[in-house]
């Protein structure tokens, strides 16, 4: 286990430092192109949030992340992750991580909303980096259809055609879209938690985003048209069906049909 | 006929107007003495009898539902646009294929119903060959007279998966398209024709144009034909054998007991059918199965997490994922004389399935040899009554389903929360070792359970009832069985190694010799069924029942 | 039953049993007696059977009503929304659920409780007696010599030779059915076309990707210039050139000799068509760097050019070799420098034949 978190630490290290670099310094990327639009705005969080924000993080995750959050040997360095990721990994749960593992679970938040843009509100006001997606490209009022073209090619391959989640190497996994906001699902296109690849604004555009979300909530919403779903997992739980219920339920029809009457 | 004789006949006349259509027809087809042959015959009743009539029932409602199926579908992989009322693809570039069966599924009236009929009743038919073949397996019904109709039925279970598979094909989705690419893949690796091969089956380069309308000829056209043939020649032979029976009071190799077909057996079976057909309509109504819409149009550039075939394939999908391509610097793809030998996907593509029906085919006469045993059986082995032949069958079994549950080690893994290179680790390990200790406990769980029946029929049935003796002692009074049932457990024969028989030339050749060795081993444990002199000699002898087993020294 | 001397009239008789004789066996009892059922004996159980068959057909008669109903008081119209086909397909299943079992239980109840129940013993005759197959012989003997088949070996040596023929034309068709396999599958659409280098652009819409564009952690999912315009094969050119962009730090790349210059800052193209059997392994890992093929789980090393660490795929996924143009635009410098895709049996003598 401790191999393994070493692994994932130096590579995310690595990434942090770059990206700082990047950024900090006004590189070639951040400043010439509109790779990521949703550029560090600190206008939304008030200086009294990043203060509150900065004695959360102290008291709760400067263990891992290092105080002023410049990383350590327990966790990466948050300097310029920006807000949007404070937002889905706080705001899901998945941290302050219960333990070390492959990969940090969903579970009941720790915070509650106000910590969590605290929380938010300091990270940013570290650096420039994703913020947390405006109402507008939530709506849920895009083209489902674009959406769908877009999911199954940049999405589908890890968190299933029908967003039912699937498996990665060595213990990680792609985790089921269902019941995640919308707002969740853009950071996480936006910020690529975890061992997810970013997709920025110019890989799918903010419009783009719009259309995936719409095509996920719809599909959501609409539920199957041809009853249970057994888990939107395709053959295999249909072929366990069969076997299980299917010839379960013709074995009990054949027992009675042919046992004498009484 | 002589003009003579049809005068001397009184003629026959009916009085009612049914009675003179039957007889109309009866007088041209001599329907009478199929009747006088038929009417009667007297079939057995189990329920394990009824697995085969499964599959013939779900095949009568595959042929219905893909009737109205193929009244809408179109097989042509020309590019459309969809624009039918599933708002998440509308407009969606695809082909009229998968158009085609969107619109059945959304837009033509009871369509979904009867796509979900006919992919469940898909399912059932091969599943229910399969357990139909299981349970003529394990209790012997393939040895002789039938042994020919083992083979059928073997040749109907392939059938079956090749109607499957075109049929998985057909919708053009993400998921069969894959499926698709994935058999394009297994074929170009076969040496020297298979990127030829490949080209003629596609019509080119993969995906082409042609595949979906060529696997839909094989699919409506082809491969039921055949099937039929199949189901035909095997109920010709069902009817010229009889059916088999269970071991049992009055039931022997020279009679068949049970119901005569008209009119309770006819009841039965025909009832069945019907409850077949709702069975299969409750599934279809209330569980989804393919949700052809989840996975979008084939595009050779997006997957899907959770890509399977479905169950019937999955041993051959589970085997490619089960073969390591590189062990340590030994790479399973090399190249020979300049061409390209791709051993770890041919190997398990082939290899596992050339075993599985290799052996299926010529178990009856691997064990006809083993034994010498010519003779007709008509009563069934209980399964714990043959402990080798269901040892086997269960290795072969456990065997089968160590690679079908690696089709869907991505799903152990994330539902089970482990690690899915560790799933492939384990299974790869019970590739190996999982059928050995399978048939380990099986062969001693058969020993167990015959010796179960000796302590029964000799000493009676445990009661429950304690009862505390004048001297104090305390007993489990046993009731007594009547001799009905006791002979259910101690009719059956239990075979001995064969020693090595000299030839007609006097001598006991190699070959010979390797019968006795398999011989012994096939038999060597063994528990003979009680005899009525024990039965006499004690009530409470424990020891009896210990030395019943395992004689080995006894046909030395 | 337990007798070895019984069962075809031809039996061998090497059948070795173990300990038992006719003496030291069971007698077999006979069929047991018949016991009588409830219906057989009480007539108000008889027609309480009678009335829960009639019931069961009844419920049949409901079932077939319920299927009509909902077949067509239920209308798919343009507007129908998924629960309204949801609700359909479920009374269409209830529908013929009812009509179906309720005949099948009513007959099945039927049967049981109210035919007769004896069991009946019938014999069983020998399949081939020895008297048929004495006669059949002698007819067949008789055919043969009819035809003086074997009194005319011309008649039948020419007889052989052209059934032996006969089916070739059919092997002719068969080679038809597609075209020769050639060297199709050793070139992709990247190759530049009139000198001209083919951008990389993003799947689906076909929109060229700057290098910029591309961030540390990013996964693109790449098609060729001009594949969209394609009018004919373009499923069959997809099929071969889809690629997967990434972009990681250049340290922790270890390109070999020969491969510096195929990469841009850290961002690198790869085959998506796995060498295994031709999934799409479109699963990148951002932190582990390795792509996963989610159909046999291969999986590559993206930091080793993609060399298998585990898994049933035995060879590296090619790299497609990129560069930027003077616009910014990510552009293929060449086609890939092996086949993609799954291994085929000439595929060596097709890598050796682009190398040179």
């Amino acid at each position: 286990m401790k191999a393994l978190s070493q692994k994932r630490r130096h590579p995310l290290a690595a990434i942090a430092l770059l990206l700082m670099g990047l950024l900090l310094t006004g590189g070639l990327y951040a400043v010439a192109t509109t790779v990521n639009q949703a550029k560090a705005s600190t206008a939304e969080f008030s200086a009294s949030d990043a203060e509150q924000g900065g004695k959360l993080f102290a008291a709760n995750c400067a263990t891992c992340h290092g105080m002023g959050a410049s990383g350590s040997q327990a966790g990466p360095s948050l300097v310029g992750v920006g807000a949007a990721a404070v937002d889905f990994q706080v705001g899901t749960g998945r941290m302050p991580m219960q333990m070390n593992g492959p990969q940090a679970y969903k579970k009941p938040g720790q915070f509650n909303e106000q910590q969590t843009h605290q929380l938010a509100a300091y990270v940013a006001s570290l650096g420039p980096g994703p913020s947390i997606p405006e109402a507008g490209v939530l709506d849920e009022k895009g083209d489902a259809a674009k959406g769908g073209e877009l999911f199954r090619t940049n999405c589908a391959m890890c968190h299933n055609a029908a967003a039912a989640g699937g498996a990665l190497t060595r213990g990680k996994f792609a985790p089921a879209l269902a019941d995640v906001s919308g707002k969740h699902i853009y950071e996480a296109m936006v910020t690529g938690p975890q061992n997810m690849p970013v997709f920025n604004d110019a890989n799918i555009s903010p419009e783009g985003k719009r259309d995936v979300i719409t095509f996920l909530k719809q599909i959501e919403a609409n539920g199957s048209p041809g009853g249970a779903d057994l888990g939107a997992l395709g053959p295999v739980s249909e072929g366990l069906f069969v076997w299980i219920a299917g010839l379960g339920v013709i074995i009990a029809f054949t027992i009675w049909l042919t046992s004498r009457s009484s | 006929m002589s003009a003579a004789s049809r005068a001397e006949a009184p003629a026959y006349v009916a009085t009612t107007k049914t009675g003179r259509f039957t007889d109309f027809v009866d007088e041209r087809v001599g329907g009478s003495g199929i009747l006088r042959e038929f009417g009667r015959k007297v079939f057995p009743d189990h329920w394990s009898f009824m697995f085969g009539e499964v599959a013939l029932y779900s095949f009568v409602i595959l042929l219905l539902s893909g009737t109205f199926l193929t009244f809408f579908f179109d097989p042509s992989m020309a590019e459309t646009h969809y624009a039918g009322s599933y708002t998440p693809l509308k407009n969606v570039e695809m082909s009229v294929a998968y158009s085609s069966s969107l619109d059945i599924s959304f837009d033509v009236r009871g369509g979904l119903f009867m796509r979900q009929v006919h992919h469940w009743a898909a399912l059932l038919f091969v599943a229910s060959v399969a357990v139909h073949m299981l349970r003529v397996f394990f209790t012997g019904a393939f040895r002789k007279p039938r042994e020919m109709n083992w083979v059928v039925g073997g040749v109907l279970l392939i059938l079956a998966m090749a109607a499957g598979f075109t049929g998985y094909s057909l919708p053009d989705d993400l998921l069969s398209g894959n499926g698709l690419r994935i058999i394009d893949g297994v074929i170009k690796s076969i040496p020297v024709i298979g990127t030829y091969t490949s080209f003629f089956l596609f019509g080119g380069e993969f995906p082409g144009t042609a595949i979906i309308s060529r696997l839909y000829t094989l699919h409506i056209l082809l491969v039921p034909a055949l099937i039929l043939l199949m189901i035909v020649l095997h109920l010709f032979m069902v009817v010229v054998h009889k059916h088999t029976q269970y071991p049992g009071p009055g039931r022997n190799d020279h009679n068949v007991v049970g119901y005569p077909l008209g009119p309770v057996y006819a009841a039965k079976a025909g009832g069945f059918f019907f409850i077949v057909f709702g069975v299969i309509a409750l599934m279809a109504g209330f569980f989804t199965i393919n949700p052809i819409w989840n996975y979008g149009p084939y595009d050779p550039s997006p997957v899907s997490a959770g890509t399977q075939p479905d169950w019937y394939i999955g041993f051959v999908d589970g085997a490619l994922r089960l073969m390591p391509g590189v062990i340590g610097n030994f790479h399973f793809e090399y190249i020979i004389f300049g061409h390209v030998l791709t051993l770890n996907v041919l190997l398990p593509a082939l290899v596992p399935a050339g075993i599985i029906f290799t052996v299926l085919f010529t178990y009856p006469w691997i064990e006809r040899w083993i034994t010498k045993d010519n003779r007709e059986h008509h009563v069934l082995d209980r399964p714990r009554n043959a402990p080798t032949r269901t040892a086997i069958g269960v290795a072969g079994f456990t065997w089968y389903c160590v690679m079908w549950a690696a089709a869907g080690s991505d799903l152990i893994a994330t539902h089970f929360h482990v690690a899915l290179n560790d799933v492939t680790y384990w299974l790869r390990a019970l590739f190996f070792v999982g059928p050995f200790i399978a048939f380990a406990v099986t062969k001693r769980v058969a020993l167990a359970l015959q010796r179960k029946d000796r302590e029964i029929a000799l000493h009676g049935r445990e009661t429950g009832r304690i009862v505390r003796l004048p001297h104090g002692e305390f007993i489990e009074v046993h009731a007594p069985l009547d001799e009905y049932k006791r002979f259910k457990l101690v009719g059956f024969e239990s075979l001995a190694p064969l020693p090595a028989q000299p030839n007609e030339h006097g001598v006991v050749d190699r070959k010979e010799k390797r019968r006795a060795k398999l011989s012994q081993w096939f038999f060597e444990d063994r528990v003979v069924p009680a005899t009525p002199a024990e039965l006499e000699a004690g009530h409470g002898h424990h020891e009896a029942v210990e030395a019943g087993e395992s004689q080995k020294t006894l046909s030395h | 039953m337990g007798n070895h001397s019984d069962g075809s009239p031809n039996h061998s008789g090497t059948v070795a049993t173990a300990g038992q004789n006719e003496v030291e066996k069971f007698q077999d009892p006979g069929i047991p007696p018949h016991r009588l059922r409830l219906a057989d004996t009480d007539p108000k159980a008889a027609k309480r059977a009678e009335r829960q068959v009639a019931v069961l057909f009844g419920a049949s008669v409901v079932g077939t009503v319920i299927f009509l109903v909902a077949y067509f008081a239920i209308d798919l119209g343009d507007d129908s929304s998924i629960a309204t086909i949801r609700l359909q397909n479920a009374l269409l299943g209830v529908g013929t659920a009812f009509a179906m079992l309720g005949i099948g239980t009513g007959i099945v109840h039927w049967a049981k409780a109210l035919m007769p129940d004896h069991e009946v013993s019938e014999e069983r005759h020998a399949i081939r007696t020895e008297d048929d197959r004495q006669a059949a012989v002698r007819i067949v003997d008789d055919i043969v010599e009819e035809t003086g088949i074997k009194r005319r070996p011309l008649i039948r040596n020419t007889l052989l030779g052209a059934v032996a023929l006969a089916p070739l034309p059919a092997l002719a068709v068969f080679g038809d059915l597609g075209p020769r396999p050639d060297d199709k599958l050793s070139h992709t659409m990247w190759a530049p076309q009139e000198g001209k280098l083919k951008r990389l652009t993003r799947d689906p819409d076909g929109t060229p990707i700057k290098a910029s564009d591309v961030t540390i952690g990013s996964a693109f999912h790449v098609i060729p210039e001009g594949l969209n315009e394609l009018h004919e094969g373009k499923l069959n050119e997809k099929a071969k050139a889809v690629v997967l962009l990434m972009r990681l730090d250049p340290a922790a790349l270890n390109p070999s000799a020969g491969r510096e210059n195929w990469g841009y800052n850290g961002i690198v193209a790869y085959s998506k068509i796995c060498t295994h059997v031709g999934c799409p392994v479109a699963l990148y890992e951002q932190q582990t760097h390795h792509l996963l093929c989610p159909c046999h789980q291969s999986t590559f090393d993206l930091t080793q050019e993609c060399k298998v660490i585990f898994g049933p795929a035995s060879r590296p996924l090619p790299q497609l070799p990129i560069a930027v143009d003077d616009e910014g635009y990510l552009v293929a410098t060449s086609d890939f420098n092996e086949p993609v895709g799954p291994s085929y049996w000439e595929r060596d003598e097709h890598e050796r034949s682009i190398k040179s």
